[in-house]
């Protein structure tokens, strides 16, 4: 090999590592913690997120259910994994109630906060043959003996639960007495639901929307302060029952904490344009689900007051006791 | 309907969509034949690609690439005894025996005819009964589920190899594994030593590569030199119509259990080979033959196998709940692409249903070119010494249980339980028990404490609903009568004695 093509080569090799040197983020596939099963309303929004971060970092994003535990096992792994960029996650509700709750010990401090996407308000749903045909029925039936219905929607003292129980002591009735089934997630419950195994599910519109429509379940009230856009007609609880209730679930995007700070200066940009970009907004729409942003700081502070929130009307329902 | 029809066919049969299906085919065909790449992969791989598709092209990528990587995960099953799927694991013990005994082509052959007559069988039943599939899965609570994966595990016992006490002990261990990580219903952390690893569980795809690849790796080292003569993949075709016409009985029978277990959400897939393997040997004239490299079970539960497939997507369709992974990603292309799950997806354009049930059709019609184009190219496998290919099969597996979860240990639960297979394969124990136990362990715990909320502990409610009623007695009535004929034969070898 001639001297000349030696050197040539040296100076390839030279530049070809120079360049992985200083590479910029991302330059590798990226993982995405989607902490609840696949078909659910994190699993639907966390691969729209992938889908579009994806196409704006250059870079493959591979979305892994981590399921169980009520979500505890994707976000300890998402708090656990290597604060390199590559480990990025969907953290959702249930983040500001596990220390509340006592499951885990898990806060919004374990992770390096990168934007809010979304809060929805849950609805209730009574399977189609239900006798109580609306809210205002359930109601009676919750003040007469609560013991006695059946009620699933995720997992043991999330969100769901949280709103059942608020809503259960918002009619005066026992919260104690709440016969609470947890599952993995919203497309569980409603199987029970549908099978007739159970009374009532709290979930989200987008979860249980083709149900509606195939006519086998009914929505009985919207949780939320406002009616929802995609179903008008279903009346809110403070309208129906004069219970004053806003309870939303959240969902936003994180990473380990402890992402270098020009990292997740770089995602919280990124995500900034992703939510506010059209195509994010008609697809979420499409799914039913409501757009909500809060980068970096700003969902820090929106998860301190989750937090203080949630604590307060988890003790007042004696769920920390358990 | 017909003017429907028409359209649909002009949705598909366009160069563009049917150069998806091949190329998504082809890609599905390699991601299936490398051991531990799974479907599921291969779907999410593709699902950016598709944000660029027009919507039936889109979910035809996705629907052929995942029919033929499940398919083509049976080849490495057969010739080097590495499943590529919980449900192959069911008969992976018949097709690498047929393999050992120099029948390699025929396996590999059984594996492709039968899958894809049941992928169309599958498809069938969408076509004539998707609606009424739908509404009989949405009947399914907890309670039909408990009994449905424990009837699941009985059959795993009950025809392992070894008998019905080592078959036994083999399924208890598979779910004492299963019990690794945190509960499903407290999030109670069992078995994690404080590893948050640990805590995710132990998947089983790194379990099922070391029980059955390494396992086999270890025994193949033990013999040294006394290696077995190697085979020669030739004709995979030649001979399987003699074979299917034999067995025409279990291979319809398999493919219409599966279509019907398969619609299940959540269990379908996994369980119904293993049913309809334990029912082709309980119905079998020669059920000793089972296990040692056998077509009856292969041909019956390999047809099962990708007729659950198919009927996986009714109720992801239909209702919009999917039952895996790879259905939810679906779901997700579909909605992308304005076809949103629920009845309305087979009333209001009815030509894309239709145009997404041909895609079905086509997608498995291609199993046939493309399988034999793969059992061609797997001879090149058997030109390699085996002591070289086990170093290959060895990184093989290495690297596919790294890359289930990308992490290490996946490599260390690979090497542990294949060290522990080959001990217990020693002594006469079956593990394909172990590996039911692992997938459906969490189907049962979970469905159980449900059931017990849900009946405030009363245990006469998992007979109180139909259908679980039905099955609770028919998985009692199992069991009674293998203990009973077991005691009987025992007793007899004593009188003897």
């Amino acid at each position: 090999m001639g001297i000349l093509k030696k050197a040539a080569m040296a100076a390839i090799a030279v530049v070809a590592t120079a360049g992985t040197a200083l590479a910029e983020y991302p330059d590798r596939p990226i993982t995405l913690i989607v902490p609840w099963s696949a078909g659910g309303g994190t699993d639907a929004t966390g691969r729209l997120i992938a889908a579009q971060l994806e196409e704006a970092l250059g870079q493959p994003i591979s979305v892994v259910n981590r399921t169980g535990g009520g979500g505890i096992v994707g976000h300890a792994a998402l708090a656990e994994a290597e604060p390199d960029g590559y480990t990025l996650g969907i953290i959702t509700t249930e983040l500001s109630m596990y220390k509340a709750v006592g499951s885990s010990d898990l806060t919004y401090a374990d992770y390096s906060l990168i934007g809010l996407y979304n809060a929805d308000p849950s609805a209730i749903f009574v399977k189609a043959d239900s006798p109580y045909q609306t809210i205002q029925d359930l109601a009676d039936a919750i003040k007469s003996d609560v013991g006695a219905l059946d009620a699933s929607g995720a997992n043991f003292g999330g969100l769901n639960h949280l709103s059942w129980i608020s809503l259960v002591q918002g009619l005066g009735a026992d919260a104690e007495k709440i016969n609470w089934v947890p599952t993995d997630g919203g497309a569980p419950s409603l199987q029970l639901l549908v099978s007739g195994a159970i009374d009532v599910v709290v979930a989200q519109f987008p979860e249980a929307k083709a149900l509606i429509e195939a006519g086998e379940i009914r929505p009985l009230a919207y949780l939320g302060s406002e009616p929802n856009k995609g179903f008008p007609d279903v009346p809110t609880v403070n309208d129906a029952l004069g219970v004053n209730f806003a309870i939303a679930g959240w969902r936003g995007l994180a990473g380990p904490a402890g992402l270098p700070d020009d990292i997740t200066a770089k995602l919280v940009s990124e995500l900034d344009k992703i939510v506010h970009s059209d195509s994010f907004g008609e697809s979420m729409d499409k799914l039913n689900f409501g757009v909500v942003w809060a980068g970096g700081d700003d969902f820090k502070t929106y998860l301190e007051q989750r937090g203080e929130a949630f604590g307060r009307a988890i003790s007042s329902a004696g769920l920390d006791k358990k | 309907m017909i003017d429907a029809f028409i359209a649909a066919a002009e949705l598909v049969f366009t160069f563009k969509t049917l150069l998806v299906i091949l190329l998504a085919s082809a890609f599905g065909l390699f991601v299936g034949a490398m051991p531990g790449l799974t479907a599921t992969m291969a779907a999410a791989i593709l699902v950016p690609i598709t944000f660029y598709m027009d919507p039936i092209p889109a979910i035809a990528a996705i629907i052929s690439c995942t029919a033929m990587a499940i398919t083509a995960g049976d080849i490495p099953g057969a010739l080097l005894r590495i499943p590529g799927t919980p449900a192959s694991a069911a008969y992976v013990e018949d097709s690498y025996g047929l393999t050992r005994k120099g029948k390699a082509s025929l396996a590999v052959g059984i594996g492709i005819t039968s899958a894809m007559i049941g992928g169309l069988v599958g498809s069938l039943v969408i076509v004539f009964a998707a609606p009424l599939l739908a509404q009989f899965a949405l009947g399914f609570s907890s309670f039909e589920y408990f009994w449905l994966a424990l009837l699941g595990l009985s059959c795993a016992a009950l025809v392992s190899g070894g008998g019905l006490a080592k078959g036994s002990l083999s399924l208890l261990l598979g779910l004492f594994i299963a019990q690794v990580g945190l509960d499903p219903l407290m999030a109670q952390p069992r078995f994690t030593f404080g590893s948050s690893e640990l805590a995710g569980g132990i998947s089983f795809i790194p379990a099922m590569i070391g029980m059955f690849a390494l396992a086999e790796i270890l025994r193949n080292g033990r013999h040294g030199a006394r290696l077995e003569k190697q085979t020669r993949v030739g004709n995979p075709f030649r001979g399987i119509g003699a074979v299917l016409f034999k067995y025409k009985k279990n291979l319809f029978r398999g493919a219409g259990i599966g279509a019907v277990i398969g619609a299940l959400p959540g269990v379908g897939g996994d369980l119904a080979a293993w049913i309809t393997y334990a029912l082709a040997k309980r119905t079998s004239k020669t059920p000793e033959k089972f296990g040692t490299g056998h077509p009856e079970g292969l041909v019956e539960a390999g047809a099962t196998n990708n007729a659950a497939l198919s009927s996986a997507w009714i109720p992801a369709m239909v209702f919009g709940i999917p039952g895996d992974a790879v259905t939810a990603i679906a779901v997700g292309v579909l909605v992308m692409k304005g076809m949103e799950p629920g009845p309305q997806l087979l009333t209001m354009n009815p030509q894309n249903f239709y145009a997404v049930l041909m895609v079905f059709f086509l997608a498995n019609l291609l199993l046939l070119p493309f399988g034999y184009l793969a059992a061609k190219a797997s001879r090149f496998v058997f030109d390699v010494p085996r002591s070289y290919l086990n170093a290959a099969i060895l990184l093989f597996c290495v690297v596919g249980s790294y890359a289930i979860n990308n992490s290490m240990l996946g490599v260390w639960v690979m090497i542990g339980l294949g060290i522990i297979a080959y001990l217990l394969e020693a002594r006469g124990f079956a593990v394909a028990p172990i590996i039911l136990g692992i997938v459906l362990g969490p189907l049962l715990e979970t469905n159980f404490t449900t059931s017990m909320m849900i009946a405030r502990g009363d245990v006469w409610a998992f007979f109180e609903r139909p259908v679980a009623g039905v099955l609770g007695v028919s998985t009692i009535v199992i069991w009674v009568a293998a203990t009973v004929s077991g005691l009987v034969l025992a007793r007899r070898r004593r009188i003897r004695a």
